[in-house]
């Protein structure tokens, strides 16, 4: 369904531009890091790019639409909401919906939650686990779906960094499987591990779409310069 | 004074020796508010999930009317409900005036709005929480109504139990639509009320005690099961 091509996005709320005139396309493959300041747009970007949030002007295009569409893409976000439901059905509810026949559900759910780590609490009510175990299911049950591209919206903000660690090799590894990623954070060192390409907002605009090891060498516009050299701007 | 003991005494007497009258009224009672509260619960859960969920226009309208009509005194709904089944009214042909079933109908009217209105407030918190990450997995509204219903059941059982006890403890309107009639439909309520007014303050008496430690026993059960729920929401 990739590549996915924003033209002239523009989103307003209150006479306020929160996002202005973004065209940027996503390929497959890649894992692209949306970098920037809090407030640059970053997370209202990724939420346009899911569907949640339709953009006020501009498009946003997949090259090709499945029937089934929804369910080739898949979110998770900076803090994980977890169904009143055990860690098991936060799993096979997302399957339910999408129409997966319930004797494969079960199977699949057991699959996702063994490769995150926790199989052996998926009985337990997912309102219990802790911030890391609750980013983990997230992660899960977004992976269950088997996407073809997974956005993840500042995924590790709230986590310490041993869960940090744990969702990041999550990541990749959902990677690893053909997965196109699409994530925000305002960790720069997480930034620099994770990242084939960057996407720099500031003030609601795309200041650079660059490689990764350009963008940290040497960045094209001065906002990112200024970003990387710790200079506050806004 | 001795008049108040010994009318308790009889009370007591009544209760423990499973006399018939009392009985059969407490039986009564149960049929008519059980069956109300049923049918109340079953439109009114889905329509305050509806309200929570869907938008269209003269949604605000429906749910300000429903909010008001959660203080709607039970003896006008009575006098209107009286109109309607009424020898004279549209709805007299089907005779049931001063039948149980027109006692099922005044409480459901009445607990309907509360059940609806409670259920609204509480469903549309849960949706709020909900909302970005059901939409993302893919849930359509019809879904979503249902997925509302089963993880808020908690705190709905409450919500239930807060329109049965306003069913059972209420007297206005099913002595108007019911007629007080011996041995067809006189429930507890009424029965207190024409027994004190006779000077029967036995039966009287003994129906208010079974009233105050079901109340008491309804309430604990709600308890409970809140208590319950929180701890394990933690």
């Amino acid at each position: 369904m990739l590549p996915l091509i924003l033209t002239d996005v523009s989103l307003w709320r209150d006479g306020n531009t929160l996002i202005e005139g973004v065209s940027v396309t996503f390929s497959p493959g890649t894992k692209t890091i949306v970098l920037g300041h809090n407030g640059a747009g970053k997370s209202l970007l990724l939420r346009i790019c899911h569907g949640l949030m339709g953009p006020d002007s501009g498009s946003v295009a997949w090259a090709e639409k499945s029937p089934e569409g929804h369910r080739r893409q898949a979110m998770v976000f900076q803090k994980p909401i977890m169904l009143r439901r055990s860690v098991r059905s936060n799993v096979t509810y997302g399957l339910k919906v999408n129409g997966v026949p319930k004797l494969r559900r079960q199977e699949i759910a057991d699959m996702n939650l063994k490769r995150v780590g926790l199989a052996d609490i998926a009985s337990r009510p997912a309102a219990v686990l802790s911030g890391g175990e609750q980013q983990r299911l997230a992660l899960a049950r977004a992976w269950a779906l088997a996407p073809d591209v997974l956005f993840l919206d500042e995924p590790t903000a709230n986590l310490d960094p041993a869960a940090t660690q744990s969702v990041e090799e999550i990541v990749e590894e959902i990677h690893g499987g053909g997965t196109k990623i699409i994530m925000t954070t305002h960790d720069l060192s997480q930034a620099r591990r994770l990242a084939d390409e960057v996407v720099f907002m500031h003030q609601g605009r795309m200041a650079e779409h660059t490689p990764a090891d350009q963008f940290f060498d040497s960045p094209a516009s001065a906002e990112a310069r200024a970003y990387l050299n710790g200079e506050l701007r806004w | 004074m001795s008049e108040i003991f010994s009318a308790f005494a009889i009370a007591f007497e009544l209760i423990v020796s499973l006399d018939r009258e009392l009985y059969t009224i407490i039986g009564r009672t149960m049929y008519v508010s059980i069956s109300a509260v049923a049918m109340a619960a079953l439109l009114g859960l889905l329509l305050g999930a509806v309200l929570a969920v869907y938008r269209f226009p003269g949604r605000r309208a429906v749910i300000v009317v429903l909010n008001a009509l959660m203080g709607l005194p039970p003896v006008v709904v009575g006098l209107v409900l009286y109109l309607f089944l009424s020898r004279e009214g549209p709805l007299g042909f089907l005779g049931l005036l001063f039948s149980p079933t027109a006692m099922v109908l005044a409480q459901f009217f009445l607990i309907l709005p509360i059940i609806a209105a409670l259920s609204h407030q509480f469903l549309r918190d849960l949706y709020l929480e909900y909302q970005e990450q059901l939409c993302s997995l893919g849930a359509r509204p019809n879904q979503v109504v249902f997925t509302l219903l089963w993880d808020g059941r908690v705190n709905l059982v409450t919500v239930v139990m807060a329109g049965f006890g306003r069913a059972i403890a209420e007297v206005g309107a099913v002595l108007i639509v019911g007629g007080n009639i011996a041995e067809l439909t006189r429930v507890m309520t009424t029965t207190i009320a024409l027994e004190t007014s006779k000077g029967n303050l036995a039966l009287a008496l003994a129906l208010g005690i079974v009233l105050v430690f079901g109340a008491i026993g309804l309430n604990a059960a709600a308890y409970t099961l809140g208590g319950v729920s929180t701890y394990r929401r933690i």
